[in-house]
């Protein structure tokens, strides 16, 4: 029997795997010591759980188990990179560049720095929401210290050319940092090949637990360093103070390490599904993908249709979690900021939804997705007067609209 | 956001979801609102011309929930009223039946507005001077 409503909305969160949650609940209770106590056995335990997990998650992106600085989420994460690195390289310049399709921690975040005399260059993306290289190029200055590009998009699911990127910041001696939130645990992130200085990723949104989250910040060629955003007791080599969080370390550790193992098998099962809900909902007249299709998560869709109004369509697709519009600030009723950013009109936004599969969807759950959908979208349209002006082969643009 | 149960009632159950023939004289069509606003309401009304009561009424709507509510309840209340009765239908009395929330108050001032401009379009067409609100609403 089928459970609803359906979770499809993995981009937001995923659930916690129970594989994650056993290895953790040892690290409540029985090890409950604190990592930097250093004189007994309540401490040494805490420690090795750490460092196991250090090199569990350095194995799933191929770095020194030293270069992981844990913090509370990718957004300390993204904090921490771009604060750090404005002031640990002042001397150096005062540039950055960023895209307008990036997270809001990333946007918000160079925004304040903005305030502090930082420059920021936001850059553009086009119709697939792929930042131009030449435009990258053309931004660079002898005072740019940092790019910082997202690894692939939250809402659109798009990857960005990470390498070409990340050749173009060293070719003129700044740092890239990408926000690795969506693709590390779920596409092969490598920051050696990849060129990278620093990512941020979190646990939760690759089967593990909330409330945990990592730097990765290069050790060598070159040795990058951050100043620290929080004052303490110097953990994390003097880069993040405050107590390890251990069960929710030990819970990243095994989500890196579960996917590093299932990694292709999940990828192939799962893009099975997206592709096959997103075939059966382009069947539907009027309806579109939004960013590319070709460069883009296995698990992630998003599809616009038509004539049909978000938030009526999000009332009747209420046996599905997704997200629609604008998916992280969806208590504001503004269309997203990234789908504008694709050149999407205010309506075209609106009338999106964002499916995100997991290792957890099934095909049962996809079949219903695609029914209830099409119903939905199907009813819609009979009740709404622009699909049966757009039928009648009349052009919206040319009624006069009594603006409310 | 939490829709009352009458909101859902008509969004799942739409009463009287069509397309009246435009052209007919006896025919009075409204249409509101604007696709960037994220509401289009189109209302229609058939009056008999002998005792000036409305004997069928349709709409369509594009918009959320409540928007497709308040022009699901427009049509039942404007069936057999008098066309009279139908410009004295207030906006409040829909947000008041629908226990709209103040955010959707607009999604009923749109429905008041589309049944005065299909009451408009009927009188001009039936060479009747046009409405003095209809007009200056917006």
């Amino acid at each position: 029997m089928l459970k609803l409503p359906i979770y499809l909305d993995n981009n937001a969160t995923t659930p916690l795997d129970p594989r994650v949650l056993e290895a953790m609940l040892p690290y409540f209770t029985e090890h409950f010591g604190n990592a930097a106590s250093r004189n007994h056995a309540f401490g040494w335990q805490a420690e090795e759980a750490v460092d196991y997990a250090r090199e569990q998650i350095a194995q799933l992106i191929n770095c020194d188990p030293k270069e992981i600085i844990f913090t509370s989420g990718a957004t300390e994460s993204d904090n921490l990179a771009i604060k750090g690195v404005f002031e640990m390289y002042a001397q150096k310049g005062n540039h950055i560049i960023t895209a307008t399709t990036e997270h809001k921690a990333v946007l918000d975040t160079c925004k304040h720095l903005e305030k502090l005399g930082a420059r920021v260059t936001y850059l553009p993306v086009n119709a697939e929401g792929l930042i131009d290289l030449n435009e990258l190029e053309a931004a660079m200055t002898p005072q740019t210290i940092l790019v910082s590009i997202m690894y692939a998009n939250n809402e659109i699911g798009v990857i960005q050319p990470i390498r070409e990127i990340s050749a173009i910041a060293k070719k003129h001696g700044a740092l890239f940092f990408t926000d690795g939130t969506q693709s590390v645990g779920k596409i092969p992130v490598d920051v050696i090949a990849d060129g990278i200085d620093l990512m941020s990723f979190s646990g939760h949104k690759m089967y593990g637990p909330k409330g945990i989250g990592a730097l990765y910040v290069r050790r060598k060629n070159p040795r990058v360093k951050v100043t620290a955003q929080m004052d303490g007791g110097g953990h994390e080599r003097g880069m993040r103070s405050g107590t390890l969080n251990v069960p929710g370390i030990v819970g990243l550790g095994k989500a890196c390490e579960l996917a590093r193992l299932d990694m292709d098998a999940d990828t192939q099962r799962i893009a099975a599904m997206r592709d096959r809900l997103e075939r059966e909902l382009l069947t539907l007249e009027e309806s579109y993908v939004n960013g590319s299709r070709e460069h883009r998560l296995p698990h992630t869709t998003n599809i616009s249709f038509k004539y049909v109004e978000g938030e009526g369509l999000m009332m009747g697709v209420k046996d599905l979690a997704v997200s629609s519009g604008s998916a992280c600030t969806s208590a504001s009723l503004e269309p997203s900021y990234v789908l504008k950013a694709l050149g999407l009109s205010d309506d075209l936004a609106h009338s999106s939804l964002r499916f995100g599969l997991s290792r957890f969807t099934t095909d049962e759950q996809i079949d219903y997705a695609i029914g209830h959908v099409k119903e939905a979208v199907t009813k819609l349209r009979e009740m709404s007067p622009l699909w049966e002006m757009f039928k009648e082969g009349i052009d919206l643009n040319s009624i006069e609209w009594a603006e409310h | 956001m939490a829709y009352s149960d009458k909101v859902i009632d008509h969004y799942s159950n739409p009463r009287n979801v069509g397309t009246l023939d435009k052209s007919k004289k006896t025919v009075g069509t409204g249409l509101v609102g604007a696709p960037e606003c994220g509401d289009v309401m189109r209302l229609q009304i058939e009056v008999d011309e002998a005792t000036n009561i409305i004997t069928d009424a349709k709409f369509k709507t594009f918009g959320c929930g409540s928007a497709i509510a308040s022009s699901s309840l427009a049509t039942e209340w404007l069936k057999g009223k008098s066309v009279d009765e139908a410009l004295a239908i207030d906006n409040m009395e829909i947000v008041e039946e629908l226990a709209l929330p103040p955010v959707k108050i607009h999604c009923s001032v749109l429905a008041e507005d589309a049944i005065k401009a299909a009451i408009n379009d009927y009188r001009v067409k039936n060479g009747l001077p046009a409405l003095e609100e209809a007009k200056s609403h917006h």
